[in-house]
């Protein structure tokens, strides 16, 4: 049984997940197939619980999420990036990726920064405008400012896949 | 009441740059993150006040361009030293600055008998090119963002210069600067090396009977940011040495820059700035205003 457990995990190694990522959501478009990796998070995860803790575990990153592509989606600025987006869909891989990189006991289905946002088109300035609305949603949380900028410090070399133009 | 109306002029020119924005394509302003374009140098250039940075001074990303201008006033025992200049930053690539300095001697330009108001007058054209690396976004690398850039400098006061022992009234310098945010610990760090022979600065001419060769001097700056609009540090500059009637001596300063938002900032400071011209520990407030895009 243990063989075969094994083997079968070997196999979901060697093989791309053919079909839907498994956390995929009712409500979700469909997207191409991928492997699904927590690679895919773009950074390497804190150690500990005391980044989770400090931005108020899973239910402090849902608000910060929601809160930031909210403001995002809103600001003239950036709305046209969300026009065609799937928003159920980036909520909960954004809240996945911010889980598992603040180390919660999450893991990342989503694709990798790289593939999420190819067809984007994302300038530099559209980069400045998200952390703001980042920065102003976990100022809301009541995360503090240096622990933002640990965070940000993870985030912020993913600029490299996410800005494409 | 001509000092203001400098800096009137510089804001008109500001405003023609918003204008001119309109009419360049692909750009758009304010893609940087609040204070990551630095203020602005005694000498027109982006960075902290005395020490140069790699930044490209406004808050253009690689996508737009940013533009300001800067009045800064410097009270010290016996001097009163005043700045105001315009700047641009093109795409986050190329910095170009002007700015007039007045070295006022107050009442001690006549106990150097110069006579009394005395001023030293310099304008500074600076270029600045971003080389390489990008100081906030490139949190994991040690690269730093990395930047060479040339002042030229031209002081009103050739005779006066010429005989306290200075060789030129006019000079050029290069230097280049290296700036790193580690965002992680929220704190900036820049190290700058300047090839010069400026007297202070330039405000006493170039060269000397001392010495007339450029040399290497540095000037670096901390920075804490303590919130979003809120930054404090320390900057020092080292100079040569090259008039033999008064000791040149290094730069000093603490000092705060708040960002009111994109478009203003307060620069506040402690400068010390040592002997000049035989008066010692010239020491004093420094409060400088930007703004911009």
């Amino acid at each position: 049984m243990i063989r075969m457990l094994s083997l079968t995990a070997m196999l979901a190694v060697a093989t791309p997940v053919v079909a839907q990522d498994p956390a995929h959501m009712p409500g979700e478009e469909a997207v191409d197939p991928y492997s699904v990796a927590d690679a895919n998070a773009g950074a390497q995860p804190f150690a500990g619980t005391e980044m989770f803790d400090a931005f108020h575990g899973q239910a402090g990153i849902d608000r910060i999420v929601d809160r930031m592509l909210d403001r995002s989606a809103a600001d003239p600025r950036t709305a046209g990036i969300f026009v065609a987006t799937d928003m159920i869909r980036l909520r909960r891989t954004l809240k996945e990726q911010f889980c598992y990189v603040l180390g919660g006991p999450c893991a990342y289905t989503g694709r990798s920064m790289k593939d999420a946002h190819d067809d984007i088109g994302l300038q530099p300035a559209d980069m400045g405008a998200l952390v703001e609305h980042l920065q102003t949603a976990m100022e809301e949380e009541g995360v503090p400012f240096h622990t933002q900028n640990r965070f940000l410090a993870k985030l912020a070399p993913m600029r490299r896949d996410i800005v494409t133009r | 009441m001509r000092h203001l109306l400098k800096l009137s002029l510089a804001f008109m020119a500001l405003s023609t740059a918003v204008q001119a924005q309109n009419l360049i394509p692909d750009s758009r302003s304010g893609g940087k993150l609040l204070l990551t374009g630095g203020v602005s140098t005694v000498e027109g250039s982006g960075g902290g006040g005395i020490a140069t940075w790699a930044t490209i001074t406004g808050y253009g990303e690689e996508d737009g361009i940013g533009a300001n201008a800067h009045a800064t006033f410097v009270d010290l025992p016996d001097y009163e030293f005043r700045t105001a200049g315009v700047a641009v930053g093109l795409w986050d690539r190329v910095e170009l600055s002007i700015a007039r300095q007045e070295f006022d001697t107050g009442n001690t330009g006549a106990l150097l008998g110069l006579g009394q108001g005395f001023t030293f007058t310099q304008d500074v054209f600076g270029a600045k090119v971003r080389l390489t690396g990008d100081a906030v976004y490139d949190q994991d690398r040690w690269m730093p963002q990395i930047a060479v850039g040339v002042q030229h400098k031209v002081n009103d006061q050739g005779v006066i210069i010429a005989a306290v022992g200075g060789r030129d009234h006019e000079g050029t310098e290069v230097y280049v600067a290296a700036t790193k945010l580690f965002l992680a610990q929220s704190l900036l760090v820049n190290g700058t090396v300047r090839w010069t022979n400026a007297n202070q600065t330039g405000l006493l001419g170039f060269g000397g009977d001392a010495n007339d060769e450029h040399e290497a001097q540095f000037e670096g700056s901390v920075g804490w940011l303590v919130s979003r609009n809120l930054v404090i540090g320390a900057e020092y500059r080292t100079k040569p040495d090259n008039l033999s009637f008064a000791e040149e001596e290094d730069w000093f300063d603490l000092y705060a820059a708040w960002a009111v938002n994109k478009h203003f900032s307060i620069t506040a400071a402690w400068a010390a700035l040592g002997s000049i011209a035989t008066f010692e520990d010239q020491r004093g407030l420094y409060i400088s205003l930007q703004a911009g895009f």
